[in-house]
């Protein structure tokens, strides 16, 4: 499956051309290119998809396939950085999502970033994203991983300051530039610890299951934790990063500062989900060499989930409640591989998460689409300057109410069936896992019907110019995204992917099923009462928890406590000194060399005047203190 | 004689070509040629040494050639080359190359600058092909004396004092050096000062402890090592762009260079027990550097501190003795000398539109000269090390060599000195966030002059050297890492 390289390589070539030609090209050239070799890796990626689970299953197990890789830097005897294509389920999924949401996203800007400064560059840089994200998802490799990660790192900053000259969108890139690279100062110490160990980058042969990989890390630690720990925790530090896992999310709400699109592609299917397939990628080394770390995840996960989701309930910016959902999501999948095991029915949870992956790229990207459209149509993110748009924006409004649906859980949707089995999985890890997921799947279909029905019901807003419907170019991303999400659903993923790579097949558990669909009731009908018409109760509810409502809009003071941390420690307290003293202390010193040269000299240099009765009188003082000298020695 | 000499006679043409040169055409020509000679030059040497090395040459220097200079005091003209001089005559024609037509409309004096740039492009290219103590550090003042006039008379600022600054404080560094030659030779009892005579050689264990240190500062404070430091950004900051860039790309690499083949080389034991001492002083100069940075206005002591931090880096991964992280040293040494080259030319050229180097009074530049934004930009995610761009191979293969060593010591160390990289975004970001986004800060920058072609072609061959070296690191990688490997034969004994 030699082809597999181009779907790489593509959107490699068409950044560097995109990029070096820029303003020389017409805007339109510059996105159909783009486009056009969207659409090409995308049809390449479906065929790997069919020619991999067609054909690749050798005794109902799927093999893993490495088509192509070379050596490109080597370190020591045993470590190396490779750079290669690895084929396996989770790979040729996430190369699927990746070029649909890509490409939907290419074709979406076209009509939405038309007009704008900068057009030929956008597209670039989206090349380059894509080439990016694709080369981290199939690597071989954990350094390779790591290489493109930091790629992706930069592409995302590049776009989310797309917008250079507006000093938010400026700041907000910077932000999850430093934030993301901080926690990759994790990833590449846990890799270093790993790679030390183990005396090997390769993900085959780390997660081969082969013990005496891991021989020399029995009995080691260091600073009290064994060396498993370490490594698998610092490694997962990277993967919250990106993942936006609390306490490092805070740069993702910021990142919304970026094009509608960008929050659509990055900032909620692919990027952000890199941590997710991080932790699935190396599921057999934590299941087995660090458990106590994946537990840690799974509370992690679900504490982010839930404070997310809080969070996202009193939110007035349309993309930021969006941002917050992500963030609770991501913590969904973040919980199901924590808690699952590996094998069939152990493994159920790394499945869901795989698969809640999935819908969730899919119903997420058309979200973020849907409020671009309306964002688009309205020139505003605020939720109330918009209401009573489902009259101006059939097609959005029905996508979008398809998306919420399908967040909320409701069956047929897809994220129903990927929740489920999340649900599932938790339930069996624990009752109080299951329940607080469930109460957080509950919050999840509360804040997205308030988000529904404060954008296309309740109150019309008076606008400028009445709302019109997008045009086809981003009408069909819409309704291509809402199809998908309809049917994704009943895709049989157990016989895709799974822990251990063999078959599973889906159960549904009907009690399980039943409580989250009726919270998930419940809940969309609460936001009913309160926001399909114009209602009182939020208000009076926002009184009377006041305290909880003030935190949470200020989204619990993460923030001030970051800049808390950056301003007043790193800037004033470690920096600034630093500085003082190396120019008061340290500098003065070198100066006071010279000085002290200075004085010394400037202060014998009355011997050279250059009188002679001075000298004749220092020469005869000298002779008669010899002799003197002389004479009192003998 | 060897053609390696030709690295050294070819200057010296120029410096007579520039003495008949009439008008500023002339002078041109003349620079422009003996630039391209010299990048043939390199280019031609590295094919050969690798050729040389393919057939199954396996001495440790290549083209040798030796020529009794003064019999008495057994001195010696010697030359020689393995794969990190080979990295440095490359890095070095790279940037005499675009450091000429960065200040291709130098002003006043054309011809004077150029005599000394020329003379100064000596002294660097005899350092790196000599092989013999005293050869080398002839070569070594020769680099440093032209720096003082070059800064003094075509500086800005305070540059009077940065000139001699910088002179005394080096010229400090050299004067320990001497010592440490001198010793070295004496000690070892060799009959020439041939490193490669003397490191067959036992140096008494005694002799190293205090040679080593001596030898070890000496190159130290020019590779801007703490607390010696400081001459970088009070030079920097005034020095004329391509002094600059030869200085911060070039020659703080002598020191790396000089610490790595001199101290180390010939004096393993001592390496081994005093490496600890400089650990931590170079592992400050790695963190101490980038937190400095963080809150500097000017662009140039911006760099200037970013230096101190990546060359801090460069000591840090030879002090761990290893050969994984050594090769990460050659390979920092050349991926700082190009980017951070880079840097100073596009300050430079940026500089010489805005007449202001405070990134507090700069704004939106990007927008003006989009050609200069782009690249600094490059510049930058080159510094903060991005995958494909050189920084990154050389960081990572100095961080991975340096987790090889498994005390809690070396790893704690290796650990704080990974922190920089995040260090470095700060920095990075703040002054590209703050010059080249938002909005225009000053109405006279609202129409500057776009990128003239030789500005262009100096910018462009640094990016493209920058790249190469980071896309396809692996040629570069193990020239260089077999070449580390005598160094690490001698520390084994």
């Amino acid at each position: 499956m030699q082809y597999t390289l181009l779907i790489v390589l593509l959107p490699l070539i068409s950044f560097i051309v995109l990029g070096l030609m820029d303003s020389k090209w017409k805007p339109q050239v510059a996105g159909i290119i783009g486009a056009t070799v969207l659409g090409i890796i995308t049809l390449l990626s479906y065929i790997t998809a069919f020619e991999y689970f067609s054909f690749h299953k050798i005794n109902g197990v799927y093999e893993k396939l490495i088509p192509m890789h070379v050596e490109w830097i080597r370190f020591t005897q045993y470590l190396h950085i490779d750079l290669g294509i690895l084929l396996d389920p989770i790979s040729v999924m996430m190369l699927v999502v990746i070029t649909t949401v890509s490409l939907m996203v290419n074709i979406y800007s076209l009509s939405y970033m038309h007009g704008e400064k900068g057009f030929q560059r956008y597209y670039a840089f989206l090349s380059l994203f894509t080439f990016s994200m694709l080369g981290l998802v199939v690597a071989t490799n954990i350094f390779q991983m790591y290489l493109f990660w930091e790629l992706v790192g930069v592409s995302s900053y590049l776009l989310i300051g797309f917008y250079y000259t507006k000093p938010s969108a400026v700041a907000a890139s910077k932000k999850a530039f430093i934030v993301t690279r901080f926690a990759d100062l994790g990833f590449l110490v846990g890799i270093l610890f790993l790679s030390f160990y183990t005396k090997t980058f390769d993900f085959g042969v780390l997660t081969s299951g082969n013990a005496s990989v891991f021989a020399s890390t029995t009995g080691v630690s260091f600073m009290g934790l064994s060396v498993m720990s370490w490594a698998m925790g610092l490694i997962f530090i990277g993967g919250a990063g990106k993942s936006a896992m609390f306490p490092l999310h805070i740069w993702l709400p910021d990142a919304m500062e970026g094009p509608t699109p960008v929050s659509a592609l990055i900032h909620a299917a692919t990027m952000v989900v890199a941590g997710v397939y991080l932790v699935a990628r190396l599921f057999p080394v934590y299941e087995v060499y660090a458990p106590d770390v994946l537990h840690g995840i799974a509370y992690v996960g679900a504490f982010t989930s839930l404070f997310a989701a809080v969070i996202a309930c009193v939110q007035t910016d349309i993309k930021r409640v969006l941002a917050f959902s992500t963030i609770s999501q991501i913590g969904f999948m973040m919980v199901a591989l924590g808690v699952s095991g590996y094998g069939s029915h152990e493994g159920l949870g790394y499945m869901a998460s795989m698969f809640h992956l999935f819908t969730h790229a899919m119903f997420k990207a058309l979200l973020f689409l849907g409020a671009g459209s309306v964002i688009h149509a309205v020139h505003s993110n605020e939720m109330n300057h918009m209401g009573g748009l489902r009259k101006y924006m059939p097609i959005t409004n029905w996508t979008f109410l398809i998306a919420c649906l399908a967040i909320a859980g409701i069956p047929p949707f897809s994220g129903f069936f990927s929740k489920d089995e999340i649900l599932s999985a938790c339930y069996e890890f624990s009752p109080y896992m299951g329940g607080v997921m469930t109460f957080i799947a509950g919050l999840t279909a509360f804040y997205m019907f308030r988000l529904y029905f404060n954008i296309f019901w309740g109150k019309e807003h008076k606008h400028a110019h009445t709302p019109h419907e997008s045009p086809f170019a981003m009408a069909f991303p819409l309704v291509f995204l809402a199809c998908v999400t309809v049917v994704a659903g009943f895709i049989p993923f157990g016989h895709f992917v799974t822990s251990d790579l063999a078959n599973y097949d889906i159960h549904l558990d009907y009690t399980v099923a039943g409580i989250s669909v009726g919270v998930a009731i419940l809940s969309i009908a609460l936001a009913t009462i309160m926001y399909r018409k114009e209602s009182e109760v939020p208000k009076k509810l926002a009184t009377t928890f006041a305290g909880l409502h003030k935190a949470a809009s200020s989204r619990f003071y993460v923030d001030e406590v970051y800049i808390f941390i950056t301003k007043k420690i790193i800037f004033n307290l470690i920096s600034t000194p630093i500085a003082w003293f190396d120019r008061h202390i340290i500098d003065a010193t070198m100066d006071g060399f010279g000085g002290v040269t200075q004085w010394t000299s400037s202060r014998i240099k009355s011997f050279q005047s250059g009188q002679v009765q001075q000298y004749a009188y220092v020469f005869l003082l000298g002779t008669l203190f010899i002799a003197a000298l002389v004479y009192f020695i003998h | 004689m060897n053609f390696l000499s030709l690295f050294v006679l070819i200057p010296a043409l120029m410096m007579m070509g520039l003495f008949v040169s009439k008008n500023r055409k002339q002078i041109q020509f003349v620079m422009a040629t003996g630039a391209i000679l010299l990048v043939i030059m390199s280019a031609a040497v590295t094919y050969m040494y690798l050729t040389e090395r393919a057939a199954g040459n396996l001495a440790t220097m290549l083209f040798t050639a030796d020529t009794v200079w003064y019999a008495p005091f057994n001195i010696h003209y010697s030359v020689g080359i393995d794969g990190i001089s080979v990295a440095m005559l490359l890095l070095s024609s790279i940037i005499v190359f675009t450091g000429v037509f960065a200040s291709w409309k130098i002003d006043p004096l054309p011809k004077e600058f150029f005599l000394w740039y020329s003379l100064l492009s000596i002294g660097v290219y005899g350092f790196f092909i000599s092989v013999d103590l005293f050869t080398m550090f002839m070569y070594y003042e020769i680099a440093l004396i032209p720096m003082y006039l070059l800064i003094g008379v075509w500086g800005s600022g305070k540059k009077e004092y940065g000139a001699m600054k910088l002179t005394l404080m080096l010229m400090g560094g050299s004067a320990l050096l001497l010592v440490g030659i001198l010793g070295i030779y004496y000690q070892s009892g060799a009959t020439s000062m041939n490193i490669l005579e003397i490191c067959k050689t036992n140096i008494p264990i005694q002799a190293q402890y205090y040679l080593f240190p001596l030898t070890f500062m000496g190159f130290g404070v020019l590779g801007a090592m703490f607390p010696f430091h400081t001459w970088s950004p009070d030079g920097h900051a005034s020095a004329p762009t391509a002094v600059s860039m030869l200085h911060a790309g070039v020659l703080m690499k002598l020191g790396g260079y000089g610490c790595f083949r001199v101290a180390i080389y010939l004096m393993p034991q001592a390496a081994h027990e005093l490496s600890w001492i400089f650990l931590i002083l170079t592992g400050i100069s790695v963190v101490y550097g980038a937190f400095s940075a963080i809150v500097q206005t000017d662009l140039k002591y911006i760099n200037a501190y970013s230096s101190v931090s990546h060359c801090g880096l460069v000591l840090f991964a030879i002090l761990m003795l290893n050969q994984t992280a050594m090769t990460g040293a050659v390979m920092q040494m050349l991926s700082h000398g190009l980017m951070t080259a880079l840097f100073f030319a596009l300050i430079g050229m940026i500089y010489g539109r805005t007449h202001t180097r405070l990134i507090t009074e700069m704004g939106g530049l990007m927008k003006i000269i989009p050609f200069f934004g782009v690249s600094y930009v490059i510049a930058g995610l080159a510094s903060l090390g991005l995958p494909s761009l050189s920084g990154f191979v050389a960081e990572m293969t100095i961080f991975v060599g340096s987790f090889q060593e498994t005390d809690t010591f070396h790893r704690v160390l290796t650990i704080v000195a990974c922190t920089s990289i995040v260090i470095t975004a700060v920095y990075i970001l703040r002054v590209v966030g703050k010059i080249l986004y938002g909005a225009v800060q000053d109405k006279h920058h609202e129409h500057l002059d776009p990128a003239t072609w030789y500005e262009r072609l100096s910018v462009v061959t640094l990016i493209v050297a920058i790249f190469a070296v980071g896309s396809a690191p692996f040629w570069i990688s193990s020239m260089i890492s077999d070449s580390v490997m005598p160094v690490i034969t001698q520390l084994a004994k």
